[in-house]
């Protein structure tokens, strides 16, 4: 029972946890990204068609990355480009996703592929309890882990990864040490909406193999949310994600095991924590050192340099 | 040669017309291509949109029924953007602004007609309004993100509209339909012309009028303009600013919720599924759209409600999805906000200038 509960949650957890990943990538470089939710769906229906179109799950997952870089790159050029509005561009972003997929994917509805398929790892998978869950997984899942850990990795080992927290905290100052403002923005928002689309095209190749219209459901908005929660950091961001895996594998199973409580109201439980967690979490960082980083929303013109 | 980009001194009032209209133009010319790509003839398509919207009185009343909730809305949301505030939820406010409405409407047994309408009114004012005051406490208590609040409750309010009319608010007599009764007539806002159009558009240009004298005639609107436009300054001058963020996402959810009610009361005359088919999202592009000002929301309105239209017909004459309207929305937004950069700057070309 736990281990059939703890399987579904991480399950249910990955595509959030790839959407909060990107997310975070975005705001460490300063840039909001309210487009989560567009990006999801886009990531979905890329994935989904390059898979039913070339046979192959990696041409999928790879097809999500590049579209929705492409799509990214809009919200880049506005926010960091033209210093546009970040808060408007993030939705305009969200409903030209909504649309658009809803647009070409109406031919798609109905198609089947393979999906992904569990690869037990030898020995880890053995473990009880927590063995079958983490380690008997899709490679996506798997993949998952490994971007937790890179994530990091880049943030706090590698130049690049200086140059965004930088730009991201104080880009006056970055701008002054030689780093280009615009370049290491661009870079972020772009590869960050990327991996938002993995998240998406997890739930069209993986927990669900097929196209169906507006599938993300709020998902992307969940995952906007838990970057605060997170305190933009790629380890909370996974512990996060799998929380909210587990509120909708109870759901799910409450719903299996014929209980009176109407779906519609345990529907609502992800939403309703998500907003608690919000609240909670937002508490916690007015107290606290803020780990938010300082830029976050503002645009940068060398002109307002003080 | 290079390209240098400065701030402009002055932006004219031509520049500042023009850019919106060539904003939209351009979002058309680019949404040509997604019509393209799924087989549909564009100019065929703007053409249609045109005729179905415009060219008949039918249509026309058509293209008011659709206008009646985005001024609502429209109102609301643009009313928490004075104040720098975010209410993306004014799709949720409206569902339970109908829902309000429809419980009264239903449960009540009140027998007058201007009674009904009244309290219809102020159970979709009351509840859109504290709906949408939970994010402004969370706002002005903790500093929590409206945004992200806002857009949440909005999936709560529809899954909780499913529950009520799945559930105990189905009509007994409705086949097992997720519907409520339909109301009795004592709950319905007058028709004209044998159309669909109903009084909430009145309504809902008496209420542009208020909030248009609210914001610019009242002291309230004036403490609201100058907590948006810099709330430090305001707090200096003693203005309690918390209280005027919920004071404010309060009214701007109030106001969405009406749009319940005109909805319920006017058009649909029960609650069900797809009450509001995401004017609330809409309603965002035109608060932005109209810079703020009531007339400019019912301008607006009026534009959406037309694409809303054709958007329908659209969608009978060669199966493009609804959502086909929000690809073309989301464009228009993007082409906005890059238009906004060439009012502000202006992009030179430089010979030579190496050291320019």
């Amino acid at each position: 029972m736990l281990e059939i509960l703890l399987d579904a949650t991480v399950r249910a957890g990955t595509p959030i946890l790839f959407a909060t990943l990107g997310a975070i990538i975005n705001e460490r470089a300063g840039i909001i990204n309210l487009g989560i939710e567009g990006l999801m769906l886009i990531g979905a229906l890329a994935g989904f068609s390059a898979t039913y179109f070339s046979g192959s799950l990696l041409v999928g997952v790879v097809a999500a990355f590049c579209v929705t870089f492409i799509a990214g790159s809009f919200h880049a050029l506005i926010t960091v480009q033209l210093r546009g509005n970040q808060i408007v561009s993030g939705l305009a972003l969200t409903m030209f996703g909504v649309g658009v997929t809803a647009l070409f994917g109406k031919g798609m509805v109905g198609l089947t592929i393979v999906g992904f398929e569990r690869v037990a790892i030898p020995g880890l998978s053995q473990i009880p309890i927590i063995g079958k869950a983490f380690f008997n997984q899709d490679m996506l899942i798997y993949f998952s882990f490994l971007l937790v850990f890179l994530v990091w990795f880049f943030f706090y080992r590698t130049r690049w990864g200086l140059g965004v927290r930088s730009v991201g905290e104080n880009p006056a100052a970055a701008d002054t040490c030689g780093f280009s403002v615009s370049l290491y923005r661009f870079f972020a928002v772009t590869v960050g909406s990327g991996f938002v689309g993995i998240g998406g095209a997890y739930l069209s190749l993986a927990s669900t193999p097929m196209w169906i219209e507006n599938m993300s459901a709020g998902r992307g908005w969940i995952a906007v949310a838990l970057v605060i929660f997170a305190g933009w950091s790629s380890q909370r961001a996974m512990l996060g994600a799998y929380l909210f895996g587990g509120i909708t594998a109870m759901q799910l199973r409450f719903q299996a095991m014929g209980t009176t409580i109407s779906a519609h109201i345990l529907q609502m439980l992800p939403y309703f924590f998500t907003i608690l967690v919000l609240v909670i979490s937002t508490h916690r960082l007015q107290k606290g050192a803020s780990q938010q980083p300082e830029g976050l929303g503002l645009p940068y013109d060398r002109e307002d340099r003080k | 040669m290079k390209l240098v980009i400065e701030r402009r001194e002055i932006s004219s009032a031509l520049l500042r017309f023009s850019a919106p209209v060539a904003s939209i133009g351009i979002a058309l010319f680019v949404a040509g291509f997604l019509l393209l790509a799924s087989g549909v003839s564009p100019l065929a398509a703007y053409r249609e949109i045109i005729i179905e919207a415009l060219g008949s009185v039918y249509g026309l009343s058509e293209t008011l029924v659709k206008t009646t909730p985005l001024i609502f809305a429209g109102l609301g949301v643009s009313l928490a953007f004075r104040m720098q505030i975010w209410n993306i939820g004014a799709e949720g406010q409206i569902y339970v602004g109908a829902m309000g409405a429809t419980w009264v409407a239903l449960f009540s047994g009140i027998q007058n007609h201007w009674m009904m309408m009244v309290a219809m009114f102020f159970a979709a004012f009351f509840c859109g309004g504290l709906w949408a005051g939970v994010a402004g406490f969370l706002r002005a208590r903790w500093q929590v993100n409206e945004v992200i609040v806002t857009l949440l409750m909005n999936y709560i309010a529809i899954l909780w509209v499913d529950y009520l009319i799945y559930g105990p608010w189905k009509d007994p007599k409705g086949f097992n339909f997720p519907l409520t009764a339909q109301f009795s007539d004592t709950a319905r806002l007058a028709e004209y012309f044998n159309t669909r159009m109903h009084s909430g558009f009145f309504l809902a240009l008496f209420c542009a009028l208020v909030l248009y004298l609210f914001i610019e005639r009242t002291v309230w609107g004036y403490e609201i303009k100058v907590i948006g436009s810099n709330q430090k300054a305001a707090q200096y001058a003693g203005m309690n600013t918390g209280l005027a963020i919920f004071f404010v996402l309060f009214l701007s959810g109030a106001i969405a919720g009406i749009a319940g009610f005109s909805e319920v009361a006017g058009l649909q005359h029960r609650l069900q599924h797809g009450i509001s088919p995401g004017y609330g999202y809409t309603a965002i592009i035109i608060a932005w759209l109209a810079k703020r000002s009531a007339i400019g929301v019912v301008i607006v309105s009026f534009l959406m409600g037309v694409l809303l239209v054709g958007g329908d017909s659209l969608q009978l004459l060669w199966q493009l999805p609804v959502a086909f309207v929000y690809a073309f929305q989301g464009l228009i937004l993007f082409f906005l906000l890059a238009s906004d950069f060439f009012i502000i700057y202006r992009v030179k070309l430089i010979k030579g200038g190496a050291h320019a």
